[in-house]
């Protein structure tokens, strides 16, 4: 199968292009100025772009819309802070704890509303922002309330450019799983539930059990873009589990093009940077935010890149129509 | 001759309505049973029934013995049921060889690790399952279409990529709700040839029909249900000519 190499290599050539251009970046800012904070504003567009590839995995290849995902990364932000802080676990270790916490209260959310099919999920993970919101707003004594939970990096990570990098290896990282998934018959599975869920139930998979699975991989990169939350601003407090950000992680995921590899990435770090060039309108710019959600639903469905796809299939077809000659049908 | 799948008084309601009443049947292993009857005669209900989709509020139903009543589909498929839907279902978005693939996912246990770290189990199931695509594909000639989206290609082709998806995972039982219904002569011939080089294979094969010519020259033995109830069994010709079917078809069935 030539065709599926040539398109692997393509987007593999694209995806390391924009790597090193990524890791080159810091070294541009640093002449210009205003360089350093735009270097602070592209790693929290990198922490967000981690939290939308996750959310992609269970809304966009799975079809399981979770609007919970601002309350995970709030939960993996805040186990690592007080991990660190108060339990005095090892950075380090705290690390991958977080996301195994996150993991696991995923699955334990997927385990009771999984066992329906349709908007419950949706219903369930909604609900569940407004208690972790709530909980954390309310609870003083583990949220530390308006003040936060303060918390110390490691000397490695005390620096701007080390953060960024540090972010940027884990944004890596979360592609490359997703797109290991995606690509392999467990990947496979998910889109089947996505396109199709009784057909899939007829061909052996269950549903419970992928969306199950689907859903805990997410909540664990979540929990990571939570544990880099904290690492980078060294301070967490309650408003980061605010539904606000699980509207943003999904718009980021919407607009940059759900079910696609590279979509989450544009659209998170293109409309946080954006976002953050335009501060001077407050909240106005959340009007323009809405206008153009749903301009990209009616013209792009799948987004930015799904658009990109779109016209690269059209193209593919322009040019097979005019040279290959069809084939019998049949054999 | 065994059998391969017994119906057992099995009895479904919805409501006050009994879409299926007391059904018995019997088929056996390597031939092809003719599932009739007017419509709304619960024979899609039956398919579902045996497939897992619903659960029957009577009886047993039971594959080579083994009791699989009130099983999840996806369990019942594992058993080795495949089946194709009245309303062709695909996986539409995707390419042909992945809707393939995805019907032989059972058949695999290639985890999340394993995807991960692309371990030599990973590898070596995507082999066994790029092999079983191409053969499936070419068993039921859509090579040509292989890396369409299913949603693209004409009905005829749609209808056996269907059964194609069905027969990936290599089942015992293969289950077809009107896998001729919107399709042209011509073409309904081509799936016609399909069928009976599924049951060469050794595939047992219930299938639903309305196209009475059709199913007269396929199948072995011919099943006529009414109103859920069922009303005649037999060798096809025979059935045909029992009063109480042709009176169900208003004599249509004279073929």
């Amino acid at each position: 199968m030539k065709w599926i190499k040539e398109k692997l290599n393509f987007n593999l050539l694209v995806g390391l292009a924009s790597l090193t251009l990524a890791a080159l970046l810091p070294l541009l800012l640093q002449r210009t100025s205003g360089g350093k904070y735009n270097m602070i504003v592209l790693t929290y567009a990198m922490i967000w772009a981690v939290a939308a590839c996750s959310l992609n995995l269970i809304l966009g290849f799975t079809g399981q819309a979770c609007l919970a995902h601002g309350a995970l990364v709030g939960i993996g932000a805040y186990s690592m802070a007080i991990m660190v802080e108060r339990v005095g676990i090892n950075y380090w270790l705290a690390f991958p704890l977080t996301c195994l916490l996150t993991a696991f209260i995923g699955f334990l959310i997927g385990l009771p509303s999984f066992r329906t099919r349709g908007p419950y999920f949706a219903i369930v993970t909604l609900c569940f922002n407004v208690i972790v919101y709530a909980t954390f707003e309310n609870w003083t004594w583990l949220s530390g309330g308006l003040a936060g939970q303060s918390f110390e990096v490691p000397p490695v990570l005390a620096s701007r450019t080390t953060k960024y990098y540090f972010v940027l290896a884990f944004l890596a990282l979360t592609v490359v799983v997703v797109r290991q998934i995606i690509k392999s018959i467990v990947g496979a599975s998910f889109l089947s539930i996505l396109s199709n869920e009784s057909l899939s139930e007829a061909v052996g998979i269950s549903a419970f059990r992928n969306k199950l699975l689907s859903f805990t991989v997410s909540c664990f990169l979540a929990g990571m873009a939570g544990a880099l939350f904290a690492t980078v601003s060294g301070r967490v407090d309650y408003s980061i589990t605010s539904f606000l950000h699980s509207f943003n992680i999904l718009v980021y995921t919407l607009i940059g093009g759900v079910a696609t590899i590279a979509g989450p990435v544009i659209g998170a770090v293109g409309l946080y940077y954006l976002l953050d060039r335009i501060k001077g309108f407050g909240e106005f710019r959340y009007v323009g935010f809405g206008v153009l959600l749903i301009l990209i639903i009616i013209f792009f469905p799948r987004g930015l890149m799904g658009g990109i796809n779109q016209l690269r299939d059209w193209v593919k077809e322009k040019r097979s129509t005019k040279v290959a000659p069809q084939g019998e049908v049949g054999s | 001759m065994s059998v391969i799948l017994e119906v057992d008084g099995v009895t479904k309601r919805f409501g006050g309505l009994v879409a299926v009443n007391k059904v018995d049947f019997a088929v056996e292993e390597g031939s092809i049973l003719g599932l009739i009857g007017p419509n709304g005669a619960g024979k899609s209900t039956l398919f579902n029934l045996i497939g897992g989709t619903i659960k029957p509020d009577e009886g047993r139903i039971r594959l080579d013995g083994k009791d699989v009543t009130g099983w999840p589909a996806h369990r019942v498929a594992r058993e080795g049921v495949g089946r194709t839907f009245q309303t062709t279902a695909l996986f539409e978005e995707l390419p042909v060889y992945l809707n393939l693939a995805i019907g032989y996912r059972m058949r695999t246990k290639t985890n999340l690790f394993d995807a991960l770290l692309r371990t030599p189990r990973a590898r070596r199931e995507q082999k066994e399952i790029t092999q079983r695509v191409i053969e499936v594909l070419t068993f039921v000639g859509l090579g040509e279409y292989f890396d369409r989206p299913a949603g693209s290609i004409p009905q005829e082709a749609q209808k056996r990529l269907a059964i194609g998806i069905a027969l990936m995972g290599r089942p015992r039982l293969l289950l077809l709700d009107e896998p001729t219904g919107g399709v042209g002569p011509e073409e309904t011939g081509r799936i016609i040839d399909l069928i009976r080089r599924v049951r060469e294979l050794g595939i047992t094969v219930c299938i639903i029909e309305h196209k009475m010519k059709m199913v007269m020259g396929l199948v072995d033995r011919l099943v006529v249900l009414n109103f859920g109830v069922k009303i005649a069994d037999g060798p096809p010709q025979e059935v045909c000519s029992d009063p109480s079917v042709i009176e169900a078809y208003l004599g249509e069935c004279i073929a």
